[in-house]
């Protein structure tokens, strides 16, 4: 197992982003938003509309992830990260709109890497898989918005010890890109 | 002529799905310790380290491996020689299914293509059939996850470009599928046939344990030179670097036409599910 993760409180400084470089070893612990492919599709579809959203994303997390439901006894069932680079044409309007912080599995665009350095925030790799692990992780679930999404709703995850790398800083370190 | 009722089928896909989607294959277990055992990147290790304590986390506390429990595969080969009564043979199986998802807790996710709205029961599975000779079925379960289906492609090569343009395809598809597919992954290849049976044999490859090669000395070659190619490319457990790109590459090959070599990769990812039965 890892030896020196570091503890990351959630929501996130600038302070802790700034300290954060890509192959750290982290275990966050706080608060964060799930949300994937449809989530995130209605997200942009309000602001074009120019509604507001059920939710403010200044701030938060948001992790591209989708549930299974949770057995007798549990928060969450299985819940490990979904492949990020499907949210890459939504992610830099989030990241303007006050977004700070994404978890979940695999590489990202140009553009949202050039997004994580305009707006000093980053990314985070959990171990994509690790479904059972992580849904464990989870401590409490609350439905914020898109009910009729189901799995692919949007909700309020309180998360302990949930084990990730730092995967794209914002000094413009990214694991994927080392040699 | 042997009957046998639908409830036996339904039953058994079942049973199926439980084992399947809180369980690794013992093959692909095996493979991934000895991948953990090989890397000294720190974050690659965690990468593997991370998976295997899932798997643990997962068959003691019976949740699902990975939240993806996927469209439900079935691939059967049915005897003909069975007569079945009761339900329709893709009711009993769709039937299984979908007690299986809601009991066990797995996810549903099963859309319509257009409006995206959830069949909120894991159903329609998709069933594979092929009448056999005997009077048993066998039935193999295979929960796909998107993730690694999204990164699946078919080249339809000319036969000019022969067995170094069947590796090169192998390869292709790996590297530009870099993290995305959640490597190690494991690799099914179909080759010839036509676009449908190669998209369809490299399904089949995938229901192969890791680590077995195909009969066939040439294709083995195969399997085993696209396999050390892959893992020279670096992309690692994550995409975070290492030794093991791929656990497996499992080839299965059917005739083609004079015409042309399709050959269809459809990949999978580290968490190899699949189970299996004979009725």
């Amino acid at each position: 197992m890892q030896e020196k993760a570091k503890t990351v409180r959630l929501p996130i400084t600038d302070e802790q982003i700034e300290n954060l470089k890509a192959g750290d070893s982290v275990l966050l612990s706080g608060t964060i938003l799930t949300g994937r492919d449809c989530a995130h599709k209605r997200i942009c579809a309000f602001l074009d509309e120019g509604k507001e959203l059920p939710f403010n994303l200044k701030g938060e997390t948001i992790y591209y992830a989708g549930p299974c439901p949770a057995p007798d006894g549990k928060a969450c069932g299985s819940c490990g990260p979904t492949t990020s680079a499907r949210m890459d044409s939504f992610a830099p309007r989030l990241l303007d709109l006050g977004l700070k912080a994404m978890i979940g599995k695999g590489e990202r665009s140009e553009d949202v890497e050039k997004s994580i350095l305009k707006n000093h925030s980053v990314y985070f790799a959990a171990i994509g898989g690790a479904g059972a692990l992580y849904g464990n992780a989870v401590k409490k679930s609350e439905l914020v918005a898109f009910p009729d999404l189901l799995s692919e709703a949007v909700y309020r995850f309180e998360i302990k010890d949930f084990p990730c790398v730092v995967a794209i800083d914002c000094h413009g370190g990214n694991i994927y890109k080392r040699k | 002529m042997r009957v046998m009722q639908s409830e036996e089928i339904e039953s058994a896909i079942y049973r199926l799905a439980e084992e399947a989607c809180l369980h690794l294959t013992p093959a692909c277990e095996t493979a991934l310790r000895q991948a953990a055992e090989k890397e000294e990147n720190i974050s690659t290790k965690f990468a593997l380290s991370t998976i295997l304590e899932n798997a643990e986390i997962a068959a003691k506390e019976k949740m699902a491996i990975c939240q993806d429990t996927g469209m439900s595969v079935i691939l059967a080969e049915i005897g003909q020689d069975v007569h079945i009564e009761g339900k329709l043979f893709s009711d009993a199986v769709n039937d299984g299914v979908r007690r299986a998802y809601e009991d066990f807790r797995f996810r549903k996710s099963v859309c319509d293509p257009i409006t995206r709205v959830n069949t909120a029961d894991n159903t329609p599975a998709v069933i594979h059939t092929e009448i056999v000779s005997g009077d048993k079925i066998t039935l193999t379960f295979l929960p796909k996850g998107f993730g690694s289906e999204n990164m699946s492609r078919t080249y339809m090569l000319t036969p000019a470009k022969g067995v170094d343009g069947i590796i090169d395809a192998i390869v292709d598809a790996v590297k530009l599928a870099g993290s995305k597919p959640c490597p190690p992954v494991y690799v099914g290849v179909g080759i010839g046939g036509t676009f449908d049976t190669c998209a369809l044999l490299a399904k089949k490859a995938l229901a192969r344990d890791v680590g077995s090669h195909n009969s066939r000395a040439d294709i083995a070659k195969i399997e085993k030179i696209a396999l050390e190619r892959i893992n020279a490319l670096g992309i690692g457990a994550q995409g975070f670097g290492g030794k093991t790109t791929a656990i497996g590459v499992s080839c299965e090959y059917a005739p083609t036409h004079i015409a042309g070599l399709p050959v269809a990769i459809n990949m999978q990812c580290h968490c190899v599910r699949c189970a299996k039965t004979v009725l």
